[in-house]
């Protein structure tokens, strides 16, 4: 009876993780979606914890340690999601994926640790020395699926945790010469030596004589192991956290969502093989669905930033050599604008278009930035908002951003909208974006983001551009606009110099 | 070959989890195919809460380790804790993003 009761448990679990994911892709239904799949899953988690028994109708103990479990991390889960400013939602998702890969981390060493702890140390083979018989219930396969979901699991689990630093501000990209093949030279030794350990372990016991011996847990063990094996076990784990760390490691903190978006996927990998490890259907349709979908939205992402997802993996190596290759043949001259002229530009302008990029995040810069507006709104002058689909590199992010500052949202119009305004505006003031636009993607077919719509801002009278230095942007392209005869330069950090802005406005 | 012989036992057992598996990858990338790229990051974030789900498989590892292995529980316990911030940070931080989706709708109507 409990059984049955536990199978529609899990039912409604997969069902509702399916019409919660349908419902999360809609605007109007994505709130209600997330909520569907978050009671699916607490139906999932209490079936699980009262009605679950193993192959011998046990059921499950340690029910202390479970629940303390349970309610520590809901604590620490709840207050920490509700604490997080909005700005830091992205580093905050990261670490809630690193969790869940270091969770199915755990479960599989757990799984490992149980097989060896009740394995029967046998002294007598000498060609194998200290060989111990296993619980007949182990296999290669068995193997397979605990190695398996262990590594992917330790690869998220670094990756997130190096993406988590990354958005944060507290690593920085790392690059050297030869550091895609490094890291490939990695992901091959780490693959072949998976393979080759659930190929050789377990040791079939006919190899030392031994066949069909009972062990005390009642199954009848076929396979045994070597200590070397245990200690190779251990290996892994750290080879697969260690390539977890080189593989983000040179990704530019700009890119970081798409990064995490693939994490994502990879971890819902690792739910899935612990759904094999225990037949459990809710972890494999879980997973799987996650998979398969993270995986997806992955490549969306990467298509709305008009990119390749191997050129965001492997970016950091391809950009040296651009950046060198263009350094050479483009460098045109600017001109700067001091904060007194830019003021002035800007407070006898009838129009001005703010058009916010990654460095306004960066720089927290977006409450200076409302009230720039609302200094140059009394004054008379109209100001709104060009919002670039991947403004930021992560869809929906300047929205977020600027709603946090209270920024109304009829302020913030759409590119297209954006692009048929700035024809009749004074002055466009870009705060920390550059890729979205720069000119290259309607004129240059060779660069890399051809192609990709841009937000025009060169039709409008005066442009100023707020940047940190001239150093091209992530894309590692230069950006012609910058060189334009109607464009200055109004260098330094976004906040700052919207602090500096707003302070010359008010004494005018 | 052992190893091959093992597969085919192991396929002919679990028929269904395969079935699953496939069916699962399909519906996946069916049911998300058409979303807007503004729902791409809560999307993301909703997905990362669902892969939570490996929370019971560390339920059922803590619940069948023996009681007097202090090592393997607190493996066990930091499992089941880690888990479960996957699980509900990542509910409530999507809940969060789409907070401000909602407030984008009313403005835009009043």
């Amino acid at each position: 009876m409990g059984f049955s009761l536990l199978t529609i448990a899990y039912l409604i679990g997969s069902l509702t993780f399916i019409i919660g994911l349908k419902m999360l892709s809609h605007p109007e239904s994505a709130r209600k979606g997330n909520l569907v799949a978050a009671f699916g899953m607490t139906i999932s988690i209490f079936a699980t914890i009262f009605l679950y028994r193993d192959e011998d109708g046990h059921k499950l103990h340690n029910y202390v340690w479970i629940f303390g479990g349970l309610v520590v991390g809901t604590i620490i889960g709840f207050i920490a999601a509700k604490k997080v400013k909005m700005t830091s939602m992205p580093e905050m998702v990261s670490l809630f994926n690193g969790m869940g890969g270091a969770c199915a981390m755990l479960i599989s060493i757990l799984e490992f640790k149980h097989i060896t702890d009740h394995a029967l140390v046998w002294e007598s083979v000498s060609n194998l020395p200290g060989f111990m018989l296993i619980s007949g219930d182990v296999n290669h396969l068995h193997m397979l699926i605990i190695v398996v979901g262990m590594v992917i699991g330790s690869v998220s689990f670094a990756g997130s945790m190096i993406a988590w630093g990354k958005l944060n501000g507290k690593i920085k990209d790392v690059n050297y010469n030869g550091q895609t093949y490094v890291n490939l030279a990695l992901l091959i030794g780490l693959v072949s030596l998976c393979a080759w350990y659930i190929l050789k372990t377990p040791i079939n016991g006919s190899v030392a004589g031994i066949i069909g011996f009972t062990m005390t847990d009642g199954t009848v063990a076929h396979y045994g192991m070597v200590p070397s094996q245990i200690y190779l076990f251990y290996g892994i784990i750290a080879l697969a956290l260690v390539y977890g760390v080189m593989f983000v490691l040179p990704i530019g903190g700009a890119d970081m969502p798409v990064v995490i978006s693939l994490l994502n996927s990879l971890t819902g990998m690792a739910a899935a093989f612990g759904g094999f490890l225990y037949g459990n259907q809710v972890m494999l349709t879980g997973g799987i669905l996650v998979g398969a979908a993270g995986t997806l939205l992955t490549l969306l992402m990467c298509k709305a930033m008009n990119r390749s997802l191997q050129n965001v993996l492997l970016g950091a190596f391809g950009s040296n050599n651009a950046k060198a290759a263009d350094g050479a043949k483009d460098q045109g001259n600017y001109k700067e604008i001091s904060i007194s002229d830019a003021a002035t530009v800007m407070a006898y302008a009838n129009r001005v278009m703010i058009v916010p990029g990654y460095g306004l995040a960066v720089a927290q810069a977006q409450h200076t930035c409302h009230e720039l507006e609302k200094l140059l709104e009394e004054k008379g002058v109209e100001v709104k908002y060009a919002i670039h689909p991947v403004a930021g590199r992560m869809p929906g992010h300047m929205n977020v951003l600027l709603a946090e500052a209270d920024v109304s949202y009829e302020k913030l119009l759409e590119m297209e909208e954006a692009n048929d305004v700035f024809k009749n505006t004074d002055v466009v003031l870009i705060l920390g974006a550059n890729d979205v636009v720069n000119p290259a993607a309607k004129n240059d077919p060779s660069s890399p983001i051809y192609g990709m719509p841009i937000l025009e801002v060169e039709t409008a009278k005066t442009v100023i551009v707020n940047k940190r230095s001239m150093k091209p942007g992530y894309a590692g392209i230069e950006n012609d606009l910058f060189f334009a005869p109607k464009t200055s330069m109004l260098f330094g950090d976004a906040k700052a110099a919207l602090q500096k802005l707003v302070t010359e406005i008010k004494s005018l | 070959m052992e190893q091959i012989q093992h597969l085919l036992h192991w396929f002919t057992l679990h028929i269904e989890m395969v079935y699953i598996v496939i069916l699962s990858i399909f519906l996946g990338i069916e049911v998300i195919g058409r979303v807007p790229s503004v729902l791409h990051t809560p999307l993301m974030s909703g997905a990362n809460a669902i892969h939570g789900v490996v929370i019971i498989g560390a339920i059922i590892v803590m619940g069948r380790v023996d009681a007097g292995n202090y090592l393997a529980l607190g493996i066990g316990f930091l499992a089941v804790v880690l888990g479960t911030l996957n699980v509900v940070g990542g509910f409530v931080v999507t809940d969060r993003m789409l907070e401000m989706f909602k407030k984008k709708k009313t403005a835009a109507k009043n």
